[in-house]
Order: C-alpha cells, then structure tokens, then sequence
C-alpha cells in the first residue's frame, strides 16, 4: 500500500481498560492506525466492539474513573496528545480535532440557542474575535452545512429544530474552528434513512472542500463503502481487519469481516429469496477475557490454536489482518506444543 | 407570555374557592365549638352570643355571608382573641414570619446549592460525604433538638448571639440568625441532596460530553451548560418551600420567641376560632397558589422546550 499523503493522527497501540467490579473490561486493547490528511477511515464493529471508546480515547474524553487509557500513544502535530496537560488539551478539543456524536438529539444543550453554542465554541478557540464576527461566522458556516435561513434561523432554540437538521448544526459547529480531524461517531444512526445519506454527503463534500481528515465510526458497511478511502475492523477491543476499502470488499481475509459483509442486504441479488445471512451468536463478554481469538465461538473456519492464543498480526500487501488462518506454521505450532505442554502437566 | 400569565391568574380563583368552601365546612364538621367551656353556658347567653357572630343563622347562608365578606378582603372576627379581627393577627405576624422564613430558605438555597454542586463534581470525594452527612443529620435530626442546641452553643457557651427575641421589639437583627439557621437546615438538606443527584445527572448528560469535546473548561461547562438544567428540580421544589417557610413555623418561633404567624396554626385549631383557622389556611393557600404560580414562570423562562 504505497500512499504518500502526510499522517496527520497516528494511533499507536493504544489500550483503554475500565476498571470495574466485576473485572476489567478491556474495551480498547491494543488499536494501531493512522489517519492520513483528507482521508476519510473508517471504523466498523458491533455494539461494544471499541469503536467509540477508541475515539474518546482519542480526545482523552474517557470517564475516569473507571475508565483509564493504559498505554499507547496518540501522535498528533508531533506530540503525543496523551501525555498532554487538560489545558492544551482543551486547546485541541474542538478546534483541531471535532467531534460529532451519534444522537443529535441530546448532543445539543437544550437551554442554550443554537447562536450561543456556536458562538461561545468559536471565541473558545479564537479568542481575539469579536462576538459579532464569531455570529458572522456561524451564519456562513451554517449555510455551508445547508441549514436554510440561517441568519434567522440561528436563534432558535435545537428543540425547534428536526434531528438532520441538528446533526448539520453539530457539524457546523465542529467545522466553526480549524478542524483538522474530525471524529464522527455513528454520525448518522439516529437519523431516517434519507437524511442519513445527506448527512453523510455533507461529511465527503465538506472533507473535499476544506481537506479535513475524518474518522467515522459506524457499524454500517454499507456507509463505509461509499464514504471511506480505508477500513478497520473491530471486534472486542481489537482491530481484526484493516484495508483499503476496496481491497476489503474484495476479499476480506477475516471470516468475521467475511461476515459482516455477506450480512449486508444486497439490491444486485433480487429475485433470489435466500434468508439474508447472519453472524451466529453474541460477541464476547469482555470482562476478563482468556488469551484466545475472541471471535472463536463464532467463527466456522475456527481451530484448535484459536481457542488459546491471539492470532498475531499479519500484513499482505498493506492488507492486515489478525487470524490464525494467516499465521505461519512454526506459530501455530508454537502454540499447540505449549498447550499440549500444559496438558501433560495437568496430567 | 403575557395572554399565559393571565390565564394562570384566573385559574387560582377556582382553586381557591375550593380550598375555602373545604375549609370552611371541614371545621364546623369537627366536634366542639368556639364557646364550648368547660361549664355550659347558660342558654340565653350562648344565644347572644351565636346571633352576634351569626352562628345561630343556616350553615349555607353563614357560608354566604363569609365568602363575601372575604372577596372584600375582611377574614371576619376572631371567635377568641376578642381584640382584633383575623386580618389584624394575621398581618402583624405575617411580616415577621416572612422575614425569618425569606432569610432562612435564601441561606437554604445558596449553601445548598453550593453544597449539592461541589459534592456531584467531587463524587465521592470527603466533600461529597462531608455534604451528604450533613444533609441526613439535617433532614432527620427535628429542629426542636436543633434549635436548643444552637442556643446552648452559640447563645449560653460562646454568647455571640442572642439565645431568643425579635428586631422589631428593639432585640437588635443579630436576633433573626439563629432562628434563620435553625430553620434553614432541613431545607438546606433538601436542597444540596437535590441539586447532587441533579447535576450528576446532567454531568452525564450527551450535551456535557459535546461541551467538553468542544474543549470547554470544566467551570464554563458547569456554569454556563449544565447549571440550567440542574436547576429544574430545586426550583420545583421551591416552590411550595418558600410557602411553607414564610408561613412560619410553630416550633421555631416558639423557641426563640419570634411573633410569627407560626403559633395560630396550631392555636387557632384549639381553640375552634373557626375565622382564624379558615384565615390562616386562605394565607397559606393564597401564597403557595402564587409560588406555584411563580414556579412555572420561571420553568418556561429556564427551559426553552416549555410552551405556554
């Protein structure tokens, strides 16, 4: 995978834990990427796969306790974003790298006017412009995310708004400052159906335009295909899978991405009335999780060596993967010989 | 707003009128009198004295008579305190009352606020335990052990404040703090506990997280993104805490000797003064109908999402 844009966020075996009664939960656990400038990847996994810790983490947004970052690093401008204070922290949030959240209806402070929110995030990080000039500036960014009739519009209050148009004032205030990342988690699953599009439209044209780099958490394939240059995916706390997007689609190494895909309702199939597939099971419970490829249970290529080791890495061609079904013979064997060692010893 | 208002307005005279005509018969349904003695009257005179009152007239057309007399602002004669009429007890002691109360639920209201805040954003930390002792000791210990105990300590052992009295009998303002502090405990409980589980809650909130992804300090977000909200149950609260705080309490102006209304509550129903009880439950009625009133005006000016 040869690919000369410059690396503008680069995630480097970043571990996020959270401590709990019941065990540790090892939401994040070891997740490498690297978001190049103008990009837009994409990150795809089922519900408490990671994805949306791995990108507070990002922002060092976790609630701690009982969350904790435990090890890694997030490279952003040449620093390491985890080692810095709250406040150049603060610096960063919201003004290099934004967010946008899942649920447009409760990302919004109710009690505050839209030109508030705006306003107050722009002068946050630009602290020389004048409060007019910040109104001016969230009319124009408004208009650029498609709100109409911004400036009279801008007073209002997010409840006199509908949920896409929320979603576009999320973006516009993320957009307010000097993104240059921009994180969207599940930006567009609280939405219907044709908002959702516009939404994501509004993601790619606004990428072009200003070159802003994006994440976008789903756990849609379908959104990733028509959006994203490249793919991770993720399954309990680990990034199982990562390609450019095309080179995913076309064949998908992991029997779990496998999955995902074949489980995608297709229009190019019609006519045939087959039962639309389904990934058996549950994910795991994280709590605690033994030393094995934690899709296992799940997986119908799965063997023995599977059920006591993690698959290492393996890249073919800029195409990663972690599956035992990719490892060399001297690790797998590796592996049975010192189960095969424990199980003498039980004896 | 204003077409809102108006509305609220003429929807209290309804509840009101309900509250009265209850009252009003509720007292003469309980047994006794306000001329039973303990000896019998003699005829005659107990004749004389219920043509007066017009106690010897039907029961309905007492009712009639006693409505009208208080749409004209007149609560009738004191069937014990034969002084003064009901509005003379009730307006002299009213004032005093109101102020004890006023000063006792804004202490209540500042320090519980202040309290309930810094216990939701130190979660668990000493402050938070130190806040919530103090507001089970203050929900639960009864201000009649309160109030001695104040006086014992700050009034007999350290003298720095009178141990009882009232400014408007030349004892000096130093005479409303105790009392005022006293009073002020169990609705400071209340209120810090309040605003605690409120605000840990809007701290959770998804808005909160945007804030601080927008890299807000964590005091901006406070003050400016999640007080609004928090703030939603106390001032639910307040309401028919301010009417019941200003409308005195017995207990409290009993032991620092403060001429409040607090004392005809409970008088009044001993006596059978049938004016003064039904007097005093119009007052009560009347102030928290108002705060209720005032409750939901600042409801809608808080929250943007409450239509009128």
């Amino acid at each position: 995978m040869e690919n000369n844009k410059k690396v503008i966020l680069d995630v480097k075996d970043l571990q996020t834990y959270f401590l709990t009664d019941a065990g540790v939960v090892k939401a994040v656990d070891g997740v490498s990427f690297s978001v190049r400038e103008g990009e837009t990847i994409g990150i795809v996994g089922e519900s408490g796969s990671g994805k949306s810790v791995t990108n507070l983490s990002i922002m060092k947004l976790i609630p701690s306790p009982p969350g904790k970052i435990v090890g890694g690093e997030v490279i952003f401008e040449d620093q390491n974003i985890l080692d810095l204070s709250e406040k150049e922290l603060r610096e960063i949030r919201g003004d290099k790298i934004s967010m946008i959240f899942q649920d447009p209806m409760t990302s919004l402070n109710p009690f505050l006017k839209i030109s508030t929110q705006m306003i107050e995030t722009i002068r946050l990080h630009n602290k020389n412009v004048s409060k007019e000039e910040a109104r001016e500036k969230s009319i124009k960014v408004l208009e650029d995310v498609g709100i109409p009739a911004a400036r009279e519009r801008i007073d209002s209050y997010p409840h006199q708004f509908s949920g896409g148009m929320r979603q576009r004032v999320m973006i516009a205030i993320a957009l307010s400052c000097n993104a240059k990342v921009l994180i969207a988690d599940e930006p567009t699953t609280a939405l219907d159906v044709t908002i959702q599009a516009q939404i994501l439209e509004l993601i790619q044209s606004i990428s072009k335009k200003y070159g802003t780099s994006v994440i976008l958490i789903t756990h849609d394939l379908g959104v990733v295909a028509g959006m994203c240059d490249e793919v991770c995916v993720m399954y309990a706390g680990r990034i199982v899978e990562k390609a450019l997007t095309d080179d995913l689609y076309k064949k998908p190494l992991h029997p779990y991405t496998e999955g995902l895909i074949k489980s995608v309702p297709r229009m190019d199939t019609s006519g045939s009335k087959e039962k639309l597939f389904s990934i058996e099971g549950q994910p795991p419970n994280v709590i605690d999780l033994p030393p094995c490829c934690p899709f296992h249970p799940r997986c119908h290529k799965a063997m023995e060596e599977c059920k006591h080791a993690y698959p290492p890495r393996k890249v073919f061609d800029g195409h990663e993967v972690s599956c035992w079904l990719y490892a060399t013979d001297e690790e797998k064997n590796a592996v049975l010989k010192s189960i095969g060692s424990t199980e003498e010893n039980d004896k | 707003m204003a077409k809102y208002i108006f509305k609220r307005l003429l929807g209290m005279i309804p509840t009101l009128l309900i509250i009265i005509t209850l009252s009003f018969f509720i007292v003469r349904i309980a047994p006794g009198g306000p001329f039973d003695g303990e000896r019998a009257l003699p005829e005659a005179v107990k004749a004389n004295i219920e043509a007066k009152y017009h106690l010897d007239e039907p029961v309905l057309q007492q009712y009639g008579r006693y409505l009208f007399d208080v749409v004209r602002g007149d609560l009738g004669p004191s069937y014990k305190y034969k002084d003064n009429d009901v509005n003379y007890y009730i307006f002299t002691s009213l004032p005093n009352s109101a102020v004890l109360g006023s000063v006792a639920i804004v202490l209540a209201l500042f320090f519980g606020i202040l309290f309930g805040v810094m216990a939701a954003l130190y979660q668990n930390s000493w402050i938070d335990y130190l806040t919530m002792a103090i507001a089970v000791i203050g929900i639960s210990v009864p201000n009649f052990v309160v109030a001695p105990v104040l006086q014992l300590v700050f009034a007999m052992n350290l003298g720095w404040l009178p141990t009882s009295g009232w400014y408007t009998t030349g004892e000096g303002y130093a005479t409303i703090v105790l009392p005022a502090i006293s009073l002020s405990l169990a609705y400071f409980a209340t209120i810090a506990r309040l605003t605690r589980s409120s605000m840990l809650d809007t701290l959770r909130s998804d808005y909160i997280r945007t804030a601080k992804a927008k890299g807000m300090k964590n005091s901006t977000i406070i003050m400016k993104h999640a007080m609004k909200g928090a703030m939603l149950p106390v001032v639910s609260y307040l309401g028919p805490a301010f009417a019941g705080v200003i409308t005195g309490s017995i207990v409290i102006e009993q032991v620092f000797r403060v001429p409040g209304i607090g004392k005809f509550f409970v008088q009044s129903s001993f006596n059978r003064d049938y004016t003064l009880i039904v007097g005093v439950v119009i007052v009560f009625s009347v102030i928290l109908v108002i705060m209720n009133f005032f409750v939901d005006i600042v409801y809608a000016l808080l929250d943007p999402r409450i239509a009128y």
